[in-house]
């Protein structure tokens, strides 16, 4: 099975919204080849910007053409398109509730050897927190398409995270996404494990390990992180007999935090979180990382037995 | 007092081993940037070993000069410098973007002797310089800070932010370098975000402005001194350079931003420098 990142089937939705919308406008900041907005560019330098490395620019100027009725899709690394502009998305983007999509690229730890200073682990919290915004984080290259898709349609702000490394598929072409909605990957009844993202593939693994040892794991690819899907985490609260969530993030503020709110109100039962333990990453080969601070499916399998014991 | 030949040689001679580390360093790791820490090749080396009080017997001497590299990613030039001037042993330097090393992609401050502020997420440098700078004027020690720009990097509000500050505030004991090399990620600065005329900003923001040829050492040299003649306001070296200098197919190529060489590569880089073609 060939593996494809995230951000390379982003690259390829956008040339394919463009070509349907003439109101889709791209904005980068100086990393249009690694953000893979630069095939956009190539089809459509008319209603290409590359803004240099001016990332609070970019996001006002977005706003600006949103106003004026342009879908401005804006991109750069997840770190320098969220926390080094958290004021603007808020002030310009979310407050007047306009049509700018901040798709953004080597989120999280997988960014690799750039290390520390570029790997975004908070950017979900921090949007999470903003009223009016929507945050969602895909899986797998098919699911990538289908949300840069539904984005062209959505009629307010939208964070997407997107991610540097390959990654196995999931999702075939049948595949339906829809905004705010959960999708259960593999049946189970003994436990759930809720995982967005780059965690999902592990999440799914860990399953097929558990099931060899006797243990039924539900797995659900949370791909909107806001709104969340409530129902089916209700659900899994009152079915199974706990929670494990997975994430390329910070455990704090994250989908992690999410879940853990809606059980708490809705659903009372135990939350297991596999997540960046509130450190700062460091430079090294995506798997070495991932293995580092704790995100594989081993971890996953370990808190699962947590609850079940 | 201007710098002598022999001085002026072996400075050379150095310039040449922090070369050889950058390309080493850059392979070893399959990973980082080559081209921009090559344009501050000359100007880090100045600093480190002609110009700057600084010791690692005593690397919290708060009399000490201070360094800070506001386009990070360049940091192979920085650890390069930092392990030639026996801040920590050169064997490290292999390490560079490694897991578990203190040689981190972009430098942090708290995991590597001899960095003075963690940067990489640019335009956020000469901010801290400012504070730096600001800090020596309140408790009136007579250290200097030094700072360097990347001409993609100066496109960030935030460095001129920093800009008028460091004038209102008169910080004449800071020296920023822009080493305008033309290029960025995405090709010439000229093509995607221009910011000249430099010169001019940064004197219509108060600055005192020197234009030098960055890889001619004695001009360097001499920047830094009027430099410190300077009252009242800071100064901004513009230094010309060229990125990916002194090794000849990395020379203002776009595409050695962030791209390591391969083992041939890094052999004919090394021959290349051994041959001391950037002795001109
Ligand atoms: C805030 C921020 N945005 C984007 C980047 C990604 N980035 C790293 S280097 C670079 C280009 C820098 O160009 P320049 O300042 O000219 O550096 P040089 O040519 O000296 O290497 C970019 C966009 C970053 N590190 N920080
Ligand atoms: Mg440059």
């Amino acid at each position: 099975m060939t593996k494809i990142a995230t951000r390379d089937a982003y690259g390829k939705a956008l040339v394919e919204i463009g070509e349907k919308n003439p109101n889709i406008i791209v904005l980068d900041a100086d990393l249009s080849k690694s953000t893979k907005t630069a095939d956009f560019a190539k089809h459509y330098p008319e209603r290409f910007f590359d803004m240099g490395i001016a990332e609070a620019n970019m996001i006002g100027t977005a706003a600006g053409l949103a106003a004026s009725g342009k879908i401005p899709f804006v991109s750069t690394f997840a770190l320098f398109g969220t926390l080094r502009v958290g004021d603007q998305i808020r002030n310009s983007i979310c407050y007047p509730h306009l049509k700018v999509k901040i798709a953004v690229t080597h989120s999280g730890l997988t960014l690799g050897e750039d290390g520390a200073s570029h790997q975004a682990i908070e950017d979900i919290a921090m949007m999470r927190a903003i009223p009016n915004m929507t945050v969602i984080v895909p899986a797998d290259a098919e699911e990538t398409k289908k949300v840069i898709h539904a984005a062209a349609e959505y009629d307010g702000p939208m964070y997407i995270r997107l991610g540097r490394p390959a990654l196995p598929q999931v999702f075939d072409e049948s595949y339906t996404f829809e905004i705010g909605k959960g999708t259960v990957v593999n049946q189970g009844s003994d436990v759930t494990i809720i995982a967005m993202g780059v965690m999902l593939h592990p999440a799914l693994e860990a399953a097929k390990i558990l099931e060899q040892e006797g243990i039924s794991a539900r797995v659900i690819n949370m791909a909107t992180i806001k709104p969340i899907d409530q129902e089916i985490i209700i659900q899994a609260a009152k079915e199974t007999k706990g929670i494990v969530t997975a994430e390329e993030h910070n455990i704090y503020g994250g989908l992690g935090s999410a879940v853990a709110e809606v059980v708490t109100e809705h659903a009372p039962t135990t939350v297991k979180r596999v997540g960046v333990n509130d450190t700062f990453g460091e430079s090294g080969k995506p798997d070495e990382l991932l293995e580092k601070y704790g995100l594989t499916k081993e971890h996953i399998m370990e808190k699962v037995k947590e609850i079940l014991k | 007092m201007a710098i002598e030949a022999q001085t002026l040689a072996s400075l050379k001679q150095t310039a040449i081993t922090i070369r050889k580390d950058i390309v080493k360093m850059v392979a070893e790791a399959s990973s980082g940037h080559p081209g921009g820490s090559l344009s501050a090749a000359d100007i880090v080396t100045v600093l480190y070993f002609n110009e700057m009080n600084i010791d690692p017997a005593n690397q919290n001497d708060p009399n000490r000069d201070r360094f800070v590299l506001s386009k990070g990613h360049a940091s192979p030039v920085l650890y390069a410098a930092l392990a030639e001037k026996g801040f920590f042993p050169r064997e490290e330097l292999m390490t560079f973007r490694k897991i578990n090393s203190r040689l981190q992609g972009h430098p942090s401050k708290k995991s590597l002797p001899g960095v003075e502020m963690s940067t990489g997420s640019l335009g956020q440098g000469l901010a801290a310089a400012n504070g730096i700078a600001l800090a020596g004027k309140l408790d009136k020690r007579d250290y200097r800070v030094f700072t360097m720009l990347g001409d993609g990097e100066i496109q960030e509000g935030m460095i001129w932010e920093a800009a008028m500050a460091a004038d209102h505030f008169k910080l004449d004991n800071l020296t920023a370098f822009l080493d305008y090399n033309h290029l960025q990620i995405d090709g010439n600065v000229e093509d995607i975000m221009n910011p000249a005329p430099v010169d001019d900003k940064f004197r219509a923001f108060g600055w005192h402005v020197i234009i030098i040829d960055g890889h001619d050492m004695k001009q360097i040299d001499d920047a830094i001194q009027e430099a410190k003649q300077i009252k009242g306001k800071p100064t901004m070296i513009i230094a010309n350079t060229i990125k990916g200098k002194g090794i000849s197919y990395m020379e203002n190529q776009v595409g050695w931003h962030g791209t390591a060489p391969n083992k041939e590569q890094l052999q004919q880089a090394l021959e290349e420098l051994n041959g001391g073609k950037q002795n001109d």
